[in-house]
């Protein structure tokens, strides 16, 4: 079973018809126990990072635990943004399980960018798995991460200068973009989620 | 960098139960395009970048018909959903956002208290709040508005309302910098000259409007062929081209016109 952790950060619903229909059997979870005895966790959402942070907060030791125990992880948007330590967004402390920071997005562009971007891959990970150099995917976001150790981005996307669009470290990745409206190409990255979930 | 996007828009009228989608505004000759989320699904697997609906149900008889028409979409279709006509206050948009989609688009809600382009984006963000524009020209009276030179001469822009059938003496070029200001994420402006004629796209109209804002501008109406949208791309700021009948009876394919486009340069999702 996928959890996907509903910590009041937007609708969680397109999220979980995504992962049904790629075949997983899919949860709205709300309580760290449940999420505890998930094989896989989603954390969705989008909004802000200080916001996101006080709703997460009293989920935080079993996010933690979860990952230790090697359980495959999923950042999405917000989601990806906690993973990390800090964010110029706002004064809270991210859950620091990826090493790096959350800054905004270069002045030169629009921001929020909200649109579909194509993907550079920079280091193949096998939740990429028939995705190519060039497939675009829909983003809409107003900071990215910056990780502090440069093999953790696998890939990025040109929005004013090279944004990380993927993030990856051991058992937890973070995905800027949102699959689950990246149509057919993002539906192949849930799968593959869902397919290091059942190994 | 950020794709041009191609929307296909279907008109729904939700008196019938599953709900129908029609052609266009003009109501004269009614075609039944089919069931809505049949002809989302078939967008999406097409290459659709983002599907709208625009209810347009004359009768108030809708109750729940829309919500049911997203959720059932909402399972299908993994591109944004917006959805438009209809949502007068925050508690209707809420309602929609609830049911699966992504963004809302309202206009004549907006023109009348504006103040709701901002509480939709402060509560869901500026990306889910579409401001939708019908826009017709005017050649007298020029007076106060901004103008646009045309090959007919200056003109400015009116802002219509309630589907088309008002008219607010409301400077479009003005609302749409309004618009942006309070949060808008996307101006989906749609040509009342050139709505149901098939002629093409109003050029100065859209490159009046993307002038002037740094969100982008989603050309609407008079599209008769992918050459148009090929126009509007090249001669216009427009980020995004909507189209209705010329996909429904499969005049054309929007992989098909995707695949064009990107042959004569303009970068697309294909």
């Amino acid at each position: 079973m996928i959890a996907i952790l509903d910590y009041g950060m937007g609708n969680l619903y397109s999220i979980k018809n995504a992962f049904e229909k790629v075949g997983a059997e899919a949860r709205i979870v709300t309580d760290g126990k449940v999420m505890r005895e998930a094989d896989g966790i989603v954390i969705p959402g989008v909004g802000a990072f200080d916001s996101a942070m006080k709703k997460i907060a009293p989920l935080r030791d079993d996010i933690i635990d979860t990952v230790r125990s090697g359980t495959p992880f999923m950042g999405i948007c917000i989601g990806m943004q906690v993973l990390f330590e800090k964010s110029e967004e706002g004064n809270s402390e991210g859950l620091g399980i990826i090493r790096g920071n959350v800054v905004e997005l270069p002045e030169n562009v629009l921001v929020p960018q909200i649109g579909w971007n194509e993907l550079e891959i920079k280091k193949h990970i096998s939740l990429l798995n028939g995705i190519n150099d060039g497939d675009f995917f829909y983003f809409v976001h107003s900071y990215y991460c910056v990780p502090k150790d440069e093999p953790a981005v696998c890939a990025t996307v040109e929005y004013g200068k090279q944004v990380t669009a993927i993030a990856a470290s051991d058992n937890v990745c973070g995905l800027q973009f949102h699959p689950e409206k990246s149509g057919p190409k993002g539906l192949t990255i849930l799968e593959n989620f869902v397919g290091s979930v059942k190994c | 960098m950020l794709a041009k996007r191609i929307i296909p828009c279907l008109d729904c009228d939700l008196a019938v139960p599953e709900g129908r989608v029609v052609k266009g505004k003009e109501f004269k000759e009614i075609r039944h395009a089919g069931i809505p989320w049949v002809l989302a699904e078939r967008y999406y697997l097409d290459g659709a970048d983002e599907i709208v609906f625009l209810d347009i149900t004359a009768s108030s008889d809708r109750r729940g018909t829309m919500v049911d028409v997203i959720k059932k979409t909402a399972e299908r279709v993994f591109v944004p959903l917006t959805v438009g006509g209809g949502i007068n206050s925050m508690a209707d948009a809420r309602k929609v956002f609830n049911s699966g989609a992504d963004k809302v688009s309202i206009n004549t809600a907006a023109l009348k208290d504006p103040a709701l382009i901002n509480e939709i984006t402060e509560s869901y963000g500026r990306q889910a709040c579409v401001v939708a524009i019908d826009a017709k020209r005017r050649y007298g009276d020029l007076a106060g508005h901004e103008t646009v030179p045309t090959p007919q001469g200056k003109c400015w822009f009116e802002c219509s309302s309630h589907g088309g059938r008002q008219f607010t003496g409301i400077d479009a070029l003005k609302w749409a910098a309004e618009a942006e200001e309070r949060g808008a994420g996307d101006i989906l402006l749609t040509s009342m000259d050139r709505d149901g004629t098939k002629e093409g796209y109003d050029i100065e109209l859209t490159q009046a409007v993307s002038d002037r804002v740094r969100i982008p501008v989603i050309a609407s109406g008079g599209v008769g062929s992918p050459q148009h949208i090929l126009e509007v791309f090249q001669k216009t700021g427009a980020q995004a081209a909507l189209a209705a009948s010329i996909f429904h009876y499969g005049e054309y394919k929007i992989g098909d016109v995707k695949k064009y486009l990107k042959e004569n340069g303009i970068h697309v999702r294909v």
